[in-house]
Formats: structure tokens, C-alpha cells, sequence
């Protein structure tokens, strides 16, 4: 076992978890915030996609205790109902989701595209979305909401 | 899926780890991950203890030493793809690093974990092949000539640690592949520089192992041109086969990210 600290979307947590715990069920299992998915769990995917101090990480390709210090927004942490993040509500507006299950990978990977490109191109964006797969294959909307959220 | 039990210790430097390696069991050092972790899910690796020295002081940078690049073992992919240093220096390279996974694995991966793994599809091993980059270690430095020994092997002893690589600014150089389009791993990649002193050729991805081509080495040395590669014929019998493509397909990918390297290298890319 392996005492681990850190700040998730601004609150602090500790808990004691094997060492072998990976980040993205500790965050779903342990603190249950079951928004960030387990899809693939080979590091394709993207639906476990999370900000790690910042940067966007899967989290089903690390543990637990390699982020014990750092501090993690999931996307619980980006906004709430009434009050959406910009991606948020550029999803919902520009209908970038079916069945929704890559949905808060998505999100978390748009809004980190927007932080390292200001108002980046459509081949940009989907160059950028390398690591993140929509089985319902819904990447023209998905695609259309990031570069709507960057104009924003 | 979670990997079998192991023990995780973060030391807080090299000496430190290194210490940890000789008392464990079966050690393996971790920086990024991100394909120790894959492998260690897939209970393809089992190791006692995981040593991270993703956090060691002094292996995270980026800094010219004259006509040489230096880059910190534990220096993550987007961190050397951004560099300025590194894009004014060595552009190659720095598309290279912006090319390896997607963003999200760009953030952790580091350049000492790609080469200490020696994945024969990895793409930084071509650019320190092809660079003729010189590895330095906790105990040595060792030319890239002598580093990568075979498949996922290379001149690292058991608990010996990548510090830094040091990259000479080479005249002009160019890298290019041929992504698999499920694994997003070179089917083929090429790296060509021009140094100075010679031209070097490295493939990643075809064979066992990173390798060199000696005869478009010498093809580009005479004209460095796309053009100078067209009537290469790179020798098949070495190289990979498998339900992705056959040996001679993988062949006819080497020369043509050859040529298409040797362009990028001529229009500053």
C-alpha cells in the first residue's frame, strides 16, 4: 500500500490504495467520479483523458501514485449544470456527441488543444484528436465544436 | 485491467535509485510509462518494484552546448516538439517528437524511456542513429553506433540510468514514416542527416532494430536528393513480415520515407 495526496478539481484527497492503483480508478473507484471512462484501457482511446497539472493525460496509463502531489481537474471539474465550460457548451450546441461515452475524454482533450492552439484549423484539430476515438464515429461534429469553443 | 502487485518507490535522485535497483528483486525504472504501463497491464512485464525517476532533479531540460543539442533524459516528447531551441537547431527532431503517439502520450513519454525500451517501431531511436547522437549515462557515455543491440535490447547494464543525449547540430536533416493506421507505430520511418562529416540513414519500424542503410547513405552522400534514392533497391530479407504488410512492401516504404526525409531535410522542415 502507498499513501497518495492530491488536488482534484480543487478539493484535497488522501488515501492509502495498492501501489499497483491505476489513476483512473482511483478517481473512479475511490473517489467515484465515474465522469472519466475506462474505454479501451490500452492508451488508444482517450476516454480516460484527464488534466494532469494542466496537460491532458490518459489516466488509465498511469498510477495513482505517480500523481501523488499534483493536482487534477476531471470533468466534474470543468463546470456544472447551468453553469457549462465553454467546450461544454460547445458540444451540446453543436450536437458532438451520440452515445456519449467519449464525450468527457473529448472534452477534456478539446480544451486542451485550445490552451497550446488559440484558434487552431479543422486539419489541426483532428490531428489533435490522434488519441481520441468516437466508435459512433461522430468526428464532424466533435471537430465543429472544438473551433467553435476556440471562437467563442 | 490492472498489472500484477509490485512495489512503487520514488527516490529522490539518481544514487538514490540506483541503490533501489540493487536491492530489489526484479527492478524496472519507470519515467513516462507509456509503454512500460501498456505491457505491465497486459502482465506481459511483471517486475517487484517500479523506481520513478520521472521527478529525479536535473533530467528534465533542454540546452545547446555549442554545436550540440543536449536533451535531458526525462524530458517529455511535447516538451522537446515545442523547445525553440530545439526547433532552430534540429527541426527534424522536433517533428519527430510532435509525430510519436498523440498529445496525451506526448505528455508523459520521455526521450531516455524511448530509447532504454528500444522498441523496434519506436521513432526516436532513428534520430539518435541517424544523428549520431551520443547517449550519456550514470556511468558512461556510449555512441549511438554501439547503443541499440537488438529487439527491445540495447548497451544499458542492469540498474545503469540514461541521463542526458547529446544530439550534434547536424547540416540539414529529415525524418518521415508510414504510421500504422491502428497502432499509430512506424511501419516504416526514416531519419537522414546530413552532418558535415557524412550522411547517415536510420530506419525505425521495418526490421528487428533501428538500423542504418548503408547504400542510401552512400546514394545520398554522392547527391543529396530525393531523386539520388530512386534506383536503391533496400534489401528485404531482414526485414519485418506480418499480417500489417510483407517484407518487400515494407521495402518499398523505406526507400520512399527515405526520399521523402531527404526532402523535408531540403526544405528546412
Amino acid at each position: 500500500m502507498t499513501s497518495v495526496s492530491m488536488r482534484v478539481n480543487g478539493a484535497d484527497v488522501r488515501a492509502d490504495v495498492e501501489d499497483r492503483t491505476l489513476l483512473v480508478h482511483f478517481l473512479r473507484e475511490h473517489l467515484r467520479l465515474t465522469g472519466t471512462h475506462v474505454g479501451c484501457d490500452t492508451s488508444q482511446c482517450g476516454a480516460c483523458t484527464i488534466h494532469l497539472n494542466g496537460e491532458a493525460v490518459k489516466s488509465c496509463t498511469m498510477f495513482a501514485a505517480q500523481a501523488d502531489g499534483d493536482e487534477i481537474v476531471t470533468i466534474e471539474g470543468v463546470g456544472e449544470p447551468g453553469r457549462l465550460h465553454s467546450m461544454q457548451a460547445a458540444f451540446q450546441q453543436h450536437h458532438a456527441l451520440q452515445c456519449g461515452f467519449c464525450t468527457p475524454g473529448m472534452i477534456m482533450a478539446g480544451i486542451d488543444i485550445l490552451r497550446r492552439h488559440k484558434s487552431p484549423d479543422e486539419e489541426t484539430i483532428r490531428e489533435e484528436l490522434e488519441g481520441n476515438l468516437c466508435r459512433c464515429t461522430g468526428y464532424v461534429n466533435i471537430v465543429k465544436a472544438i473551433k467553435a469553443a476556440a471562437e467563442s | 485491467m490492472y498489472p500484477a502487485s509490485f512495489t512503487y518507490v520514488r527516490p529522490a535522485d539518481l544514487a538514490a535509485a540506483e541503490a533501489a535497483f540493487r536491492e530489489a528483486d526484479d527492478p524496472r525504472y519507470l519515467a513516462g510509462g507509456m509503454t512500460l504501463i501498456p505491457t505491465m497491464k497486459q502482465r506481459l512485464a511483471a517486475p517487484s518494484t517500479l523506481i520513478d525517476i520521472a521527478r529525479v532533479p536535473g533530467l528534465s531540460f533542454i540546452r545547446r552546448e555549442k554545436d550540440t543539442l543536449v536533451i535531458g533524459a526525462c524530458t517529455r516528447h511535447a516538451t522537446v516538439a515545442a523547445a525553440p531551441e530545439v526547433r532552430a537547431a534540429i527541426p527534424a527532431l522536433a517533428a519527430l517528437a510532435g509525430g510519436i503517439g498523440d498529445p496525451a502520450v506526448r505528455n508523459r513519454g520521455t526521450i531516455g524511456g524511448s530509447l532504454a525500451n528500444n522498441d523496434p517501431a519506436a521513432d526516436y531511436p532513428s534520430a539518435v542513429l541517424g544523428l549520431g547522437a551520443v547517449i550519456r549515462t550514470t556511468r558512461r557515455t556510449i555512441a549511438a553506433d554501439a547503443f541499440f543491440t537488438g529487439m527491445f535490447s540495447t548497451a544499458l547494464e542492469p540498474g545503469e540510468i540514461i541521463t542526458e543525449v547529446a544530439f550534434p547540430g547536424p547540416r540539414r536533416a529529415g525524418y518521415a514514416k508510414v504510421r500504422n493506421p491502428a497502432s499509430g507505430y512506424a511501419m516504416a520511418g526514416v531519419f537522414v542527416a546530413e552532418t558535415g562529416k557524412d550522411v547517415r540513414v536510420a530506419v525505425t519500424g521495418a526490421g528487428a532494430c533501428v538500423f542504418r542503410a548503408a547504400e542510401m547513405e552512400q546514394a545520398l552522400a554522392r547527391s543529396f536528393t530525393p531523386d539520388a534514392l530512386a534506383d536503391v533497391r533496400v534489401a528485404a530479407a531482414d526485414l519485418n513480415a506480418d499480417i500489417h504488410g510483407s517484407a518487400a512492401y515494407r521495402a518499398q516504404l523505406v526507400r520512399v520515407m527515405a526520399a521523402r526525409a531527404a526532402a523535408a531535410a531540403l526544405s528546412g522542415a
